[in-house]
């Protein structure tokens, strides 16, 4: 097969440039094997983030020709002619080479309130197949982050993380939200303090959602929903006052040991 | 505590190393113990292995067989480990697996459900009762988030991409902490605590074809002999007859079973379907004859005999081996699996929809239209660190062991699904058992400082070298020396061959010079992982030597049956001395006897 002209980011926090590596492509590889083949070889110190290389841990995201792409599931065949171009992701500070600070996103991850259910009856929860199914679609997220790198409101806008949970916590909170056992109330916090009301549901996220998640029309519009229900409409509002009896505001399960 | 200002320290009560199911599940027990806990993983948090996993995690809850019972499973697992097993960390198991997966769902797991409600349960190879607690194919990764999430909701420091090099013993010998470093900075750092416990997982990339990740590179292990620990069991590797070998895309990913029970069939590099010439006497009755016979058998199995490419999966991962010791192989050193030829594109696809799109989708390779390239592929070590079955604990006082880094909870043998419950029962047990030691502890502990400058020095001096090898090439031969001599079917040549090599490779390994600096460098991170893949693979070739017989996960084929004497030993492995290239001493360590009613369990089932 004919050679392949990989153009890499190499650099770290304080600058960088980009390489090129010209090798011979193999068949059916996909752009994380070109990867190996660089370190195996030319660079050992090119630094890149990866683990299960099949598609289900989402560590080796990174921007293939401009677009957020899991490399271990990007065919080099798919590639159009010329040299591929791999750069870290953008939104995210650089480490070094492809590997990003994705810190971010485990700082997000920690002003999540635990989920709250009721004490166990004997033998386990009883739960129906339909039931579980909304919150199991956002349970395939794999973490990739790219959803995270591809949103403009962090993307173009480094100030809005400070107040901006981003498309993997919104499917985080929808998931909670819908889980059949919750019984925690968080929606005062997703609105205040998760930034939701910023997203305008361009649906950049889903379009690069490896795991094929309808991040937008089945987390983040329903929650907006919700969110705006709860907030505006009276009856609703009247309505959580009196469920509070089993619903919890985030604030007050924040205080309270996880079960 | 340490003396030394110039590195970054730390202090917990419990040190976990690894943060896959079993270490995660071991944080939250000392967690709730009240402890000070702190978890080091080499990679980032979410991603370790245990994602992997599909089928389930096997729990005899009754859901959907009232009569499945932890007494059924106990004797499942011993039957599938033949007999080699830790009997009661099988028991604990089985007892303990339900209450573990229910547990789960406290902590936000949705599994599939019954349609009455209760946690769906899927059959699965070995398990007498569809027993396998699952969310579709991606059990792992409900089985990780969920105790990820119930880690951070309890506030746990999580060290990510931090890599142990060694664990630390204080005044007494006792493990007192590890040093490892960062893999962003390139900075050294280390751990005080009063208990350690291992949780990183297996082996599997000492192997060229393996399904496991980067990681897989026995550190646990390792360091726990380094640390004066013992490990059994280490011959006892699960290899998987099927698994991709080419494209490099797919190389790893296992291949279904289910590709020949639908017409897919083995050729050699001649074209010629070769399972016909490996048909034990045993199997001869039962096994076609012919080509068309066995064709027959697809359309109605009254019509013919099961064709040999259905034998059980030790024959044909033999025939494979032959085939390609004999120069047939495939061009990367598999054979071919054609199902393309057989059946049509169309029943193709409907028949295996997720292996046609996986290798579709991450290959390119359309299975409709071209053969696979496949071959025995190592997937799961069952030996490991022995450990006490109740608390987890080795035998070096402070250090405790859980999960696929442990051996003896499967014997020589291990039964779909019954690592994730494996990893969730001892997790839950390691974090009890260190929680339990640190109660009765007395006086406070110094680490050994002599070991801190010891291991920093040894991770440094490849840095220091002017000439000397890429540890990639290091890491290519052995996979391909591993592969071939202590593969999935040995013998003894080519094990003592084995033995004798993995000595140069240690050679080898101390002349590795490294280019970059010490910030997120992947070769240096290759440089420090090598002497643990060495140190397992050294065991792992000296069990083979020593287990003359064929039980389970070790296949010799100059000792084709099992052995009366054996059946009744752990092969085990220490270290004489304290450092990684000392030599190893291995020696026959009875089993635990089995009281008399878990005895008859076992009577029952034969």
């Amino acid at each position: 097969m004919s050679d392949v002209t990989m153009r890499i980011w190499r650099g770290d926090s304080t600058g960088g440039q980009f390489e090129n590596y010209t090798l011979e492509q193999n068949e059916g590889e996909v752009v994380l094997d070109v990867i190996h083949r660089i370190q195996a070889t030319e660079a050992p110190d090119l630094a890149c983030r990866w683990n299960c290389k099949a598609g289900k841990c989402g560590s080796c995201a990174a921007e293939i020709n401009g677009k957020p792409r899991l490399m271990c599931m990007t065919r080099m065949s798919e590639m159009p002619e010329g040299p591929v171009t791999v750069t870290p992701m953008k939104t995210f500070p650089i480490i070094r080479d492809l590997v990003t600070d994705v810190s971010f996103n485990y700082a997000q991850a920690e002003k999540v309130p635990a989920l709250l259910p009721p004490p166990m009856p004997e033998g386990g929860y009883r739960m129906f197949q339909e039931d579980v199914e909304r919150s199991q679609e956002f349970r395939k997220c794999i973490e990739c982050f790219m959803c995270q790198d591809v949103c403009h409101v962090i993307r173009d806008h480094e100030d809005n993380k400070q107040h901006y949970a981003g498309p993997r916590f919104f499917i985080r909170y929808a998931e909670l939200e819908m889980h059949p056992l919750d019984t925690n109330d968080r929606r005062d916090l997703i609105r205040e303090d998760m930034g939701l009301g910023y997203c305008n549901i361009t649906k950049c996220c889903t379009e690069v959602c490896p795991e094929h998640i309808k991040i937008t029309d089945n987390a983040i519009i329903p929650l907006k929903e919700r969110v705006v229900d709860a907030h505006y409409d009276p009856v609703a509002w009247l309505g959580r006052k009196i469920r509070r009896k089993t619903k919890v505001s985030a604030q007050d399960a924040a205080v309270q040991p996880a079960p | 505590m340490s003396t030394n200002t110039q590195t970054e320290h730390h202090e917990y009560d419990v040190l976990i190393i690894g943060a896959g199911g079993a270490g995660l599940r071991a944080a939250i027990e000392a967690k709730q113990r009240g402890l000070k806990v702190g978890i080091i993983t080499k990679s980032l948090l979410g991603k370790a292995h245990t994602v992997m996993a599909e089928g389930g995690m096997a729990a005899a809850m009754g859901n959907v067989y009232e009569e499945d019972n932890w007494m059924v499973h106990f004797r499942d697992t011993m039957r599938g480990g033949k007999y080699l097993n830790n009997y009661r960390m099988a028991e604990l198991h089985a007892k303990e697996s339900p209450d573990r997966v229910w547990e789960l769902e406290q902590w936000g797991a949705l599994f599939d459900r019954t349609k009455d409600g209760k946690i769906l349960q899927r059959d699965f190879g070995g398990h007498r009762y569809a027993r396998l607690a699952h969310v579709g194919d991606r059990t792992g990764l409900e089985l990780i988030r969920t105790l990820q999430q119930k880690v951070v909701s309890m506030g746990t420091d999580v060290f990510m991409e931090c890599k142990v090099l060694r664990l630390l013993h204080d005044q007494d010998g006792k493990i007192a902490g590890a040093v490892a470093y960062w893999r962003a900075s390139g900075e050294f750092v280390t751990f005080s605590a009063k208990a350690v416990v291992l949780a990183t997982g297996g082996v599997g990339k000492s192997w060229k074809f393996t399904s496991n990740s980067w990681e897989g590179t026995g550190d646990g292990h390792a360091m726990a002999m380094w640390a004066g620990a013992e490990l059994i069991d280490m011959e006892c590797i699960q290899f998987h007859p099927t698994g991709m070998v080419w494209p490099l895309s797919v190389r790893g990913i296992l291949v279904t079973e289910g590709v020949r029970g639908d017409g897919g069939v083995l050729r050699n590099s001649e074209g010629e379907r070769f399972m016909f010439n490996y048909v034990a006497d045993m199997f001869r009755s039962e096994t076609a004859e012919s080509e068309e016979e066995g064709d027959r058998w697809y359309e109605d199995h009254a019509a013919g005999r099961r064709p040999p490419e259905l034998l059980p999966r030790d024959e044909v991962a033999r025939a494979i081996n032959t085939e390609v010791k004999a120069g047939r192989g495939s061009p990367h050193g598999g054979v071919y699996l054609d199902i393309a030829s057989r059946r049509p594109a169309e029943f193709i696809r409907r028949r295996l929809p997720s292996m046609y799109h996986q290798f579709m989708e991450l290959a390119g390779v359309d299975i409709t239209r071209e053969a696979m390239e496949i071959g025995p592929t190592c997937h799961y070590i069952m030996g490991g660190v022995k450990v006490d079955a109740d608390t987890a604990a080795t035998k070096v006082p402070g250090l405790f062991a859980a999960g696929e880094v442990a051996g003896g909870m499967h014997g020589a043998n291990r039964l779909g699904g019954n690592s994730l419950s494996d990893l969730i029962v001892f997790g839950r047990r390691a974090g009890m058992g260190a929680a339990d030691y640190i109660e009765g502890l007395q006086g406070s502990a110094t680490l050994n400082q002599g070991e801190v400058d010891a291991a920093i020095a040894e991770a440094l001096a490849p840095f220091n070298r002017e000439n000397g090898e890429n540890p990639y090439d290091i890491q290519r031969d052995l996979q391909e020396m591993m592969q071939a001599n202590v593969g999935i079917i040995r013998t003894g040549s080519e094990v003592e061959a084995a033995i004798e090599t993995l000595e140069n490779f240690t050679e080898r390994v101390q002349n590795i010079a490294l280019k970059g600096g010490r910030q997120y460098n992947p070769g240096w991170n290759l440089a420090t992982d090598l002497p643990s893949m060495l140190t397992v693979s050294k065991c792992t070739a000296r069990g083979a030597r020593d287990r003359k017989e064929s039980r389970g996960g070790h296949t010799r084929e100059d000792f084709p049956g099992t052995d009366e004497q054996l059946s009744k030993v752990n092969i085990g492995h220490t270290l004489v001395g304290n450092d990684w290239t000392a030599s190893i001493k291995t020696e026959q360590i009875p089993l635990l006897p089995i009281p008399a009613e878990l005895k008859a369990l076992l009577e029952e089932g034969k």
